[in-house]
C-alpha cells in the first residue's frame, strides 16, 4: 500500500501529463504484478461497487469520535471529497503502519471480503484500519471503498506509461485492457508481454473520438481544405456503441466499456444475421418512423436491464452505424475511412442495421446551412471525418471533428450557490440560476463551469459577503449576479418547477452589465421551447 | 459594538481594528486586514509599532504600549496581551463597567519561535477567531515540518531545481527561517516584498537563517539548489522566470487539504499556520472561562454552534473580516 500511496502522491502533486506519466513508468517498471495490477484497474477509473455504503462510513466516523453529525456534514461540505474527510477526521497524525501489506493483497484479502460483511462487521474492519494506517493511506484506502480515485490520470495515460514499460505502441495496450480486463498477476504481465496474448473474442476496440471544431465556416476551407475530401455525417444524440459479432455471439459495448446486449433486443437480435467476425461501431438511438426521438425518450432504457413489451413498444431504439473496424476477422482500421466506408454500405446493403447516412454540400457554406437545421431534424450538428484517415485511438485531433450546433442562450440570476468537490472544494462553484416569471424568480438551471479561477474566486467572496439563508451546504444569496448561460437544447419538464429542462447548461459570460430585472422570463425561454423544442417535447 | 468592518468601544471611544478610519484605533498586529492606513491616531503592542510604521508609513501617530501595561482610555482599561500570531500580535484587553472583554484578534498556540507565547487572559466575554474552526484541521508539530521542508529542499538540490517555497510576507517566511535555523545553517534567498519585514525581526532579535536578497543577485545568476521564499502571488508572476524549471511549494493551514493544495498547483504542501486549529480553539475559549463568546472570521456558524451545544452564550459577530481567503 505504501508504494501506491507514494505513486498516488506523485501523481497528484503534478498537473504535467509527462511527469504523471514518467511516474507510472518507474511504478509499473518496478512493482510486483499483482500490484501493478490493480493499480491498472483502479487508475483507469474502474472501482468497486457496494464495498461499504457511505452511510456505513458515516457510522463508522461517528461512533469513533464525539462529534456532532451536524458538524460532520460542515466539513464534508467544506473539504467536498468524503474519503478526505474521513481520514482528516478518523486518523491520527504520523500513526505507522505496522505491516504495509502489499496492494493486491490489501484488495482480495481486505477489501473486496466486505461485501461479504455484515454492517457491524464492516464497521468494525474500517475502524480497525483507520487506527493503524497512516493518514494518506487512510485517504487511499477511503477512495477506493468510495469509488474513484480521480487524480487527473485517463486510461489512455495509464496505457502510455505501460507501453513505455513495455516497449510496445499505446493503442495496443489499449485494446488489450478493453473490455472484461480483470486484475491479477497474469493478466498484468499478458498485458505488457511483448507478443498479444491469446485474443479475447468479446474484446471491443478502442473508441476513435472527434475533437471539437471551431471557428467560422468562411474559414473551414482554409483549415480543413476541400470539402470533398471529407465524410460528413449528422452528430446523433444517442450511446456512442461498439457491435461484435465472433464465434456466434453478439456484445454491444458502451463506450464506458459497459456491455449493454440485453438491454437493447431489438439490436441484439438482428446482430445475429451479420457474418462472424464483423465489429461495427454507431449509435444507439431512440427512434421511430426513420426519425430521431429526443435523448429523453432513449433514457428510459438505460437503466433496463432486461425491457417489457410496454416500453419497447413506448421507446424503441434503432443502431445507426458509422463504421466498420473488421470484417471476416481482419482488424480494418488502418485501411482508409473510405475503404471502409464502401465495404460497410455492401455489408449492409440489406440489413439489418443503417450506416449513419452521409450529409452531402457543394462546399462548407452549404453544410453550414445544413448545420443550422440541426435543432428541428433533432441531431447535434455534424460530424466532419476526413475520408482517408484510419480509425485512431482516442482523442486523436485532426481527421474527425464534430461540428455542434451553435448552443443557446440565457439570462439567469444566480440564486443559490454550492461549494464544489475535489479540485474545486472549498469554494463556491455549484450555482442555481432563475429566470423571472411575473415578480418570482424560478429556478431553471445549474452550472458548474464556464468561469475561469480569478472569477471563481471573485464570486466565491462575494458569495460569502451575500448569503441570506444556508441550507446544509447550499446557501440562497441576494439575486443580484446576472449571468448569460449557455445550453445545447430545451424541453418540457413536469418534474421542474419552471416546466422546462435545459440541455448542458453552462455558463457563457458574467453579466456585470446587467442587473437582476434585466434576467430574462420564463415567457422568453418558453418562446425558444415553441421554437426549437418541437421535435423534442418527449415528455 | 461591531462598526465599520471592526469593533467600536463606546465607554473607551476607540475601534479595534477598524476597517475604516477612525479616531483612535487600536491595532492588534500589523497584517494589511487589521491594520488599515487613515486612522487619526495608533495604539498597538509595542513591538509591532516598527511593523504599522513599515507598513502604514513613518508619519503615523502611533504609540507602542508594553505587553501587559494598562492605559486608561475614556472610562475603560485597555492593556494588550501575546496572541501567538505574530511578532507582537496581541489581544485587546478591555475592562469597563465592571466588565472584562478581551478581543483576540489573531492567535495561535503552537510554539513559535518568534512570537511571544499566548496568554490566557480570563474575561467575562471572549472575541475569538475562527479562521480553522472546524475539526478536520489539526495541525501538525512546526518542528516536523521545518524537516519535511529541509528534505524537500534537498530532494531540489539533488535534482539541481530551484525550491520556491510561497508564504506569507510578514509572519510565515520568518517563523520558517527560524525554524529552519534550527536544523540548517544554509542561507535562503528572499523575495523583495519580506526584506524589510524580515530586517525587522533580526532587529527585534529573533534568531533567523542567514538570508540574502533575490534582487541583490546579478542578472544570469544561477538559483539552481537555493531555497526562495516569496509571496503566494509571485509564484504567478514573470518574477519566477529567473528561477528555470523550478520546483514550487507553499506553506499554509490551508494545505491541509488536497483541493487548495491542487487548486494552487504547487508541487508540494506544507501544513503550517499562525492561527489557531480546531482543538486550540476549543480549549482556548474553555481556558479563558468566558461566558459570552463572539465569533469572527471563517467559520463562524460551525464554532459558535458547538460553543453554544456545551452550554457557551456564543454568537457570530458580523464583521467585515472574512477570514483569511487563500491570498
Amino acid at each position: 500500500m505504501r508504494a501506491f500511496a507514494e505513486l498516488f502522491e506523485r501523481l497528484d502533486a503534478t498537473t504535467s501529463t509527462k511527469a504523471k506519466v514518467a511516474a507510472m513508468t518507474a511504478y509499473f517498471g518496478s512493482a510486483p504484478p499483482a500490484d501493478a495490477a490493480w493499480v491498472v484497474f483502479l487508475l483507469s477509473g474502474q472501482r468497486f461497487k457496494r464495498l461499504i455504503s457511505t452511510g456505513d462510513l458515516r457510522a463508522a466516523l461517528l461512533e469513533s469520535t464525539d462529534l456532532p453529525q451536524w458538524l460532520f456534514e460542515e466539513c464534508y461540505a467544506s473539504v467536498g471529497d468524503l474519503a478526505e474527510t474521513l481520514a482528516l477526521l478518523g486518523t491520527a497524525e504520523g500513526s505507522g503502519d505496522p505491516d504495509d501489506l502489499p496492494l493486491s493483497r490489501w484488495i482480495e484479502e481486505r477489501i473486496l471480503p466486505l461485501r461479504d460483511l455484515d454492517e457491524q462487521g464492516k464497521t468494525a474492519a474500517v475502524l480497525s484500519w483507520w487506527g493503524a494506517l497512516p493518514r494518506r493511506e487512510a485517504f487511499l484506502l477511503n477512495k477506493v471503498l468510495t469509488g474513484g480515485l480521480r487524480v487527473g490520470v485517463s486510461r489512455t495515460l495509464v496505457c502510455r506509461a505501460l507501453a513505455e514499460v513495455a516497449g510496445l505502441e499505446p493503442a495496443d495496450v489499449a485494446h488489450r485492457l478493453m473490455g472484461d480486463w480483470t486484475p491479477s498477476a497474469t493478466a498484468f504481465e499478458a498485458l505488457i508481454a511483448p507478443d498479444a496474448e491469446a485474443n479475447v473474442h468479446s474484446r471491443p476496440y478502442p473508441f476513435y473520438l472527434a475533437s471539437p471544431l471551431e471557428g467560422d465556416p468562411g474559414e473551414l476551407h482554409g483549415t480543413l481544405g476541400d470539402v470533398g475530401e471529407w465524410q460528413v455525417e449528422w452528430k446523433w444524440d444517442g450511446i456512442r456503441a461498439q457491435l461484435i459479432r465472433r464465434r456466434g455471439e453478439t456484445f454491444l459495448w458502451s463506450r464506458g466499456e459497459e456491455l449493454i446486449t440485453d438491454r437493447f433486443p431489438e439490436i441484439r437480435d438482428p446482430a445475429a444475421h451479420l457474418p462472424d467476425g464483423t465489429v461495427l461501431d454507431g449509435e444507439v438511438l431512440a427512434w421511430r418512423d426513420g426519425a430521431p426521438l429526443p435523448f429523453s425518450v432513449l433514457q428510459k432504457r438505460i437503466g433496463r436491464r432486461a425491457p417489457g413489451r410496454k416500453i419497447l413498444a413506448d421507446a424503441p431504439v434503432a443502431f445507426l452505424v458509422y463504421d466498420l473496424l473488421e470484417q471476416g476477422g481482419v482488424d480494418l482500421r488502418t485501411e482508409p475511412l473510405w475503404e471502409r466506408r464502401r465495404a460497410l454500405e455492401a455489408l449492409l446493403g440489406d440489413g439489418p442495421f443503417l450506416p449513419s447516412p452521409e450529409v452531402t454540400g457543394a462546399d462548407w457554406g452549404e453544410l453550414a446551412r445544413l448545420r443550422g437545421e440541426s435543432r428541428s431534424r433533432g441531431v447535434e450538428g455534424l460530424m466532419v471525418k476526413r475520408r482517408d484517415s484510419p480509425y485512431r485511438t482516442g482523442r486523436k485531433k485532426g481527421d474527425w471533428w464534430k461540428w455542434k450546433v451553435e448552443p443557446m442562450h440565457l439570462d439567469g440570476v444566480m440564486i443559490y450557490a454550492q461549494a464544489g468537490h475535489g479540485r474545486r472544494s472549498n469554494l463556491f462553484t455549484d450555482y442555481t440560476f432563475a429566470v423571472w416569471r411575473g415578480d418570482e424568480l424560478v429556478p431553471v438551471a445549474k452550472a458548474y463551469s464556464g468561469l475561469d479561477d480569478a472569477e471563481i474566486r471573485e464570486l466565491d467572496r462575494w458569495i460569502r459577503r451575500h448569503t441570506r439563508e444556508r441550507f446544509g451546504p447550499v446557501r440562497s444569496v441576494e439575486p443580484e449576479q446576472v449571468f448569460e448561460l449557455a445550453f445545447e437544447s430545451i424541453q418540457r419538464s413536469p418534474r421542474h418547477k419552471s416546466g422546462i429542462a435545459l440541455r448542458f447548461p453552462r455558463i457563457a459570460r458574467w453579466r456585470k452589465d446587467k442587473t437582476p430585472r434585466q434576467a430574462d422570463t420564463l415567457e422568453q425561454v418558453t418562446t425558444l421551447l415553441e421554437l426549437y423544442g418541437a421535435g423534442g417535447g418527449g415528455e | 459594538m461591531p462598526r465599520n468592518g471592526g469593533l467600536h468601544c463606546p465607554a473607551g471611544g476607540f475601534d479595534v481594528d477598524p476597517g475604516e478610519p477612525a479616531p483612535l484605533a487600536l491595532i492588534t498586529h500589523a497584517h494589511s486586514d487589521h491594520a488599515r492606513p487613515g486612522s487619526g491616531r495608533y495604539l498597538a503592542a509595542e513591538p509591532t509599532v516598527p511593523f504599522l510604521r513599515l507598513r502604514l508609513g513613518e508619519d503615523i501617530d502611533v504609540t507602542g504600549v508594553p505587553f501587559g501595561e494598562t492605559v486608561r482610555l475614556g472610562d475603560a482599561g485597555v492593556s494588550f496581551h501575546p496572541a501567538g500570531h505574530i511578532l507582537g500580535s496581541a489581544q485587546v484587553r478591555v475592562e469597563a463597567g465592571g466588565e472584562v472583554w478581551v478581543i483576540s484578534g489573531d492567535y495561535a498556540r503552537q510554539l513559535d519561535p518568534t512570537s511571544e507565547p499566548f496568554e490566557v487572559v480570563p474575561c467575562d466575554t471572549f472575541v475569538t477567531e475562527a479562521t480553522f474552526a472546524l475539526p478536520i484541521y489539526r495541525f501538525p508539530d512546526p518542528g516536523r515540518v521545518a524537516e519535511e521542508v529541509l528534505s524537500w529542499w534537498d530532494a531540489c538540490r539533488d535534482d539541481g531545481r530551484a525550491a520556491v517555497l510561497a508564504c506569507y510576507a510578514l509572519g510565515k517566511s520568518q517563523r520558517l527561517l527560524a525554524e529552519l535555523a534550527r536544523i540548517t545553517d544554509r542561507t535562503v534567498h528572499l523575495h523583495g516584498a519580506m526584506v524589510q519585514t524580515t530586517r525587522l525581526y533580526r532587529e527585534a532579535g529573533i534568531p533567523l537563517l542567514e538570508t540574502a536578497a533575490v534582487a541583490d543577485r546579478p542578472d544570469g545568476t544561477d538559483f539552481a539548489g537555493e531555497l526562495i521564499l516569496a509571496p503566494p502571488s509571485a509564484l504567478r508572476s514573470p518574477w519566477m522566470r529567473r528561477f528555470g524549471d523550478a520546483r514550487t511549494a507553499f506553506a499554509s493551514g490551508w494545505m491541509r487539504l488536497r483541493g487548495p493544495r491542487r487548486r494552487r498547483a504547487v508541487d508540494r504542501g506544507f501544513v503550517l499556520s499562525d492561527h489557531a486549529d480546531w482543538p486550540d480553539l476549543v480549549r482556548t475559549v474553555e481556558e479563558t472561562g468566558a461566558r459570552r463568546v463572539l465569533v469572527t472570521h471563517g467559520f463562524r456558524e460551525p464554532l459558535a454552534r458547538f460553543l453554544r451545544e456545551r452550554g457557551l452564550d456564543a454568537e457570530v459577530l458580523a464583521t467585515g473580516f472574512e477570514g483569511e481567503v487563500e491570498d
